[in-house]
């Protein structure tokens, strides 16, 4: 009974204080608040297959406690004795298997659109390390960048010796930076064991595979910073290699990528 | 001879006592017996490594282990729970029941069965002996994902090795199941006839000598890998990491069910009793036990959407696992239409098989969400998957030991289990159980990533929740070892039927059952 007030409670959470929660604070209790089309989608399809599962849910287990208070033995209940029922059994076989197909539907347009890394403006390949991301910018304004982003966060917040900041654990020293608006496509790859590129706004998540190149890909409609984590076990500290991604307008990354090449260049000529 | 049947006849165990008993006996019960207080100890040790983690993700910051340690922990967990807790408390079931229910003097092969158990108490030493080597224990994560997995210090050999050793265990205990169902029915059960948790065990054997081995040679592709030189799983020498998780799942996803299947069979058993009525749709459910050990081993790649498999793969594994759902719905709806219009009672293994049913369910539904593909992108290595495992885990597979524990004591120990205490057991591990587990589904969808030592801070309330569920829940375990105690010792004693509504040739022996049972074959009509 417990369970079940939980599960009504949580199940009202999400429908109602979730997303409204997800637009200024962090996400609690649902998704985060999705700025791609494809985190839009997931984000509608979750709720459906929610709602959907709540629905049978409360159907199944309204009947079930019907005859845990009813057909009791002390209510003096007396046990019927059938024991099949073709007609029922082939009907809670096929119903379900109907259900499933109007999932899967949305699914498999999801699946296809997601897999579509074709046209890209961007191209930016991202290469996870022990413990730490690099990006270098291959194709589309901006190519030639290059740098490592790791976590911010002192040591000091981790250990207890100061109070924590508001984006503990989910800052770096330098953020990946990329323009709003535009396709950008994200090769991975990993220089020592398997880690993962993981922004839940813009529903993507990516294994890095060494000595392999996976690839995905992200458009983000709003302007903002966007934090993930690595989302494979790699190693002593994988929970302290954050990923950060500043979307900014057009201009704001033209003169980023211009402040980016002119210290490239001083880089290279002072060696 | 006519000396030694005189010895049995009254109770007397001929040969060695003592020690030496337990090491060579060939008797189903006692080495069933050994087999539940090996898990239990298991259980117990893979509960303080939980504990352990939920304390230091009590609060954001590392206050109690740092993140090497911590990584030993999860992974040492989940291969403890797994090998050692779960798995093994199914084998004892099996063999002390599936005897008693098939009419059967003994398992077909006595001397191997003493064999396959004492294998376990090595491999166990093997593995938590290793968090004192070296290095300490391995930290890749209970999948042991190559090429983490290889950098791993001699922690990982020793696990490789403790696998290697509960797998053969687990094949020996397999075969002797299925050659015990399948020659040793007493005349007159048929296949059709017999009690669900032999079908279930029959059918989860089968897996397990068909994935058992598959296990083995991942783990001992990983130990050529860090000692001969192989480049198994590794790209530089023309391997691929990627190949291990298709091996490790191919194993790993019908590992799951061998976990839950012979836990359906013992909720199968009971619900009946309680319900003093018969299980609705028999022939269904082996159908759907079937079933769902056959489409086990089409589905292994859902574990791993964000290795960025082609559009075509992952929609092969979605819908694959999605199909999974029918045949464990049917279950779930035929338990329930057999409680519908019973005549039910609620004693404490009632009470469990219900929670199972409702909490289980709640594991399946997530299992289903995670199996979309576009979802599991976003949920896979979050806690919303070890939100979703643990419901069809502990709520499923634990909470039926627990039943069948309390429905089978009364014939084990030949007195009745407190009523009172393991009620409290039970409404004390659903409470904590839900005040742990259910707030990781919003850590999970709210991204919070698992195996990690320390969180960001919109995760804090949660994890403190959690955690405070986490230590009632290990608490409450306590209380279960006090009832097994008690009801060894003493109490109210058991009739031969000890549940009203008990059908089936286990209630026709008296309680406790009798050292040798079935010498003479019964009839079944
Ligand atoms: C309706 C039935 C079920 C479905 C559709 C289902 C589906 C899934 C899916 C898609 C995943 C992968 C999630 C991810 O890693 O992102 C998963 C993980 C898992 N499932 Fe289930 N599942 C079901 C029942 C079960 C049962 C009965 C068990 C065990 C008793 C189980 C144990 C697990 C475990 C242990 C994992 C996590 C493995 C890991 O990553 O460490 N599942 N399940
Ligand atoms: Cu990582
Ligand atoms: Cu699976």
């Amino acid at each position: 009974m417990e369970s079940a007030r939980r599960f009504a409670t949580a199940s009202a959470a999400v429908g109602l204080a979730g997303p409204a929660l997800a637009q200024d604070s962090p996400a609690r209790y649902n998704l985060q608040a999705p700025v791609t089309g494809i985190a839009e989608q997931i984000n509608d399809m979750h709720t459906l297959m929610l709602v959907i599962c709540l629905v049978i849910f409360i159907g199944v287990f309204g009947v079930m406690f019907w005859a845990v208070f009813h057909h009791r033995k002390s209510k003096g209940a007396v046990a019927a004795h059938f024991h099949e029922n073709t007609a029922v059994e082939i009907a809670w076989t096929v119903i379900p298997i109907l259900i499933l197909l109007g999932m899967a539907w949305p699914a498999t347009r999801t699946v296809i659109e997601m897999k579509d890394t074709s046209n890209p403006d961007l191209t930016i390949k991202a290469t996870g390390y022990q413990w730490k991301w690099g990006y270098d910018y291959l194709q589309g304004e901006g190519e030639g960048i290059r740098f490592l982003s790791s976590l911010s966060t002192p040591r000091e917040q981790i250990e207890g010796g100061a109070p924590k900041g508001e984006a503990y654990l989910l800052e770096v020293d330098k953020p990946l930076v990329v323009p709003v608006g535009k396709k950008v496509r994200v090769l991975l790859t990993a220089n020592d064991v398997i880690h993962s590129w993981w922004v839940p706004a813009f529903g993507v998540k990516q294994d890095a595979i060494p000595g392999f190149i996976r690839d995905t890909w992200f458009r983000a409609d709003k302007e903002g910073i966007y934090r993930g984590n690595c989302a494979e076990l790699c190693g002593r500290d994988h929970g302290f290699m954050p990923i950060e991604v500043h979307v900014v307008s057009a201009e704001k990354y033209a003169e980023w990528v211009s402040a980016q090449m002119q210290a490239q260049n001083v880089a290279l000529a002072a060696q | 001879m006519a000396a030694v049947t005189h010895d049995q006849l009254q109770g007397h165990q001929p040969g060695p006592t003592g020690l030496m008993r337990w090491l060579t006996t060939t008797n189903h019960k006692d080495i069933g017996t050994m087999y539940m207080i090996f898990s239990f100890i298991m259980f117990l040790s893979g509960g303080v490594m939980a504990l352990t983690i939920r304390a230091e993700l009590f609060q954001p910051g590392l206050q109690v282990v740092q993140p090497e340690f911590f990584n030993q922990l999860t992974t040492m967990h989940g291969l403890v729970m797994v090998f050692g807790a779960i798995m093994p408390a199914f084998v004892g079931f099996a063999n002390w029941m599936i005897p008693l229910m098939i009419g059967a003097s003994d398992m077909a092969f006595a001397r191997m069965n003493n064999w396959s158990f004492w294998l376990l108490p090595p491999a166990a030493i093997l593995l938590i002996g290793s968090f004192f080597v070296p290095g300490g224990a391995t930290a890749a994560g209970w999948t042991l994902y190559a090429p983490l997995s290889v950098q791993m210090g001699m922690g990982m050999d020793l696990a490789i090795f403790a696998i290697h050793i509960m797998g053969i265990s687990s094949i020996m205990g397999a075969i002797n199941i299925v050659v015990t169902v399948l020659n040793m029915r007493a005349p007159g059960m048929t296949l059709m006839k017999m009690p669900l948790f032999c079908w279930t065990w029959l059918i989860t054997a089968y897996l397990l000598i068909a994935v058992m081995p598959v296990l083995a040679g991942a783990v001992t592709m990983i130990l050529t890998d860090r000692h001969f030189g192989t480049s198994f799983f590794n790209a530089a020498g023309g391997g691929d990491p990627v190949m291990y998780q298709h091996i490790f799942w191919f194993f790993g996803h019908p590992e799951v069910y061998i976990m839950i299947l012979p836990a359906f069979g013992i909720v199968s058993q009971i619900i009946p009793t309680f319900a003093r009525k018969p299980l609705f749709g028999y022939a269904s459910m082996v159908y759907a036990t079937a079933s769902i050990a056959i489409l086990s081993f089409a589905v292994w790649a859902h574990h791993m959407f964000a290795t960025g498999m082609p559009a075509a793969g992952q929609l092969f594994f979605m819908y694959a696992t999605m199909l999974i759902a029918v045949p464990t719905g049917v279950k779930v709806f035929n338990w329930v239409a057999t409680m519908w219009r019973g005549s039910m009672t609620f004693e404490t293994p009632m009470l469990w098989a219900t929670g199972f049913i409702f909490v289980f369910t709640m594991g399946g539904f997530t299992g289903l969400i995670c199996a979309i593909a576009p979802i599991d992108i976003q949920v896979q290595d979050t806690y919303y998957v070890v939100a979703h495992f643990h419901y069809v885990l502990v709520a499923g597979s634990l909470f039926a030991l627990f039943a069948g524990a309390y429905y089978w004591l009364p014939k084990w120990t030949g007195h009745m289990p407190s009523e009172f205490l393991g009620k409290l057991h039970f409404w004390c591990s659903i409470v904590f159980f839900n005040i742990t587990f259910f707030p990781m589904h919003f850590l999970g969808l709210a991204g919070m990533p698992r195996r990690i030592p320390d969180y960001a801070l919109q995760f804090a309330d949660f994890n403190a929740l959690a955690s405070v569920g986490a230590f009632g829940f290990g608490l409450s375990q306590l209380i279960f070892l006090v009832v097994v105690v008690k009801c060894v010792r003493g109490g109210e004693r058991a009739a031969a039927r000890s549940w009203e509504g008990a059908e089936g040739l286990e209630w026709t022996v008296p309680s406790p059952a009798p050292h040798h049972t079935f010498e003479q074959a019964p009839v079944v009509k």
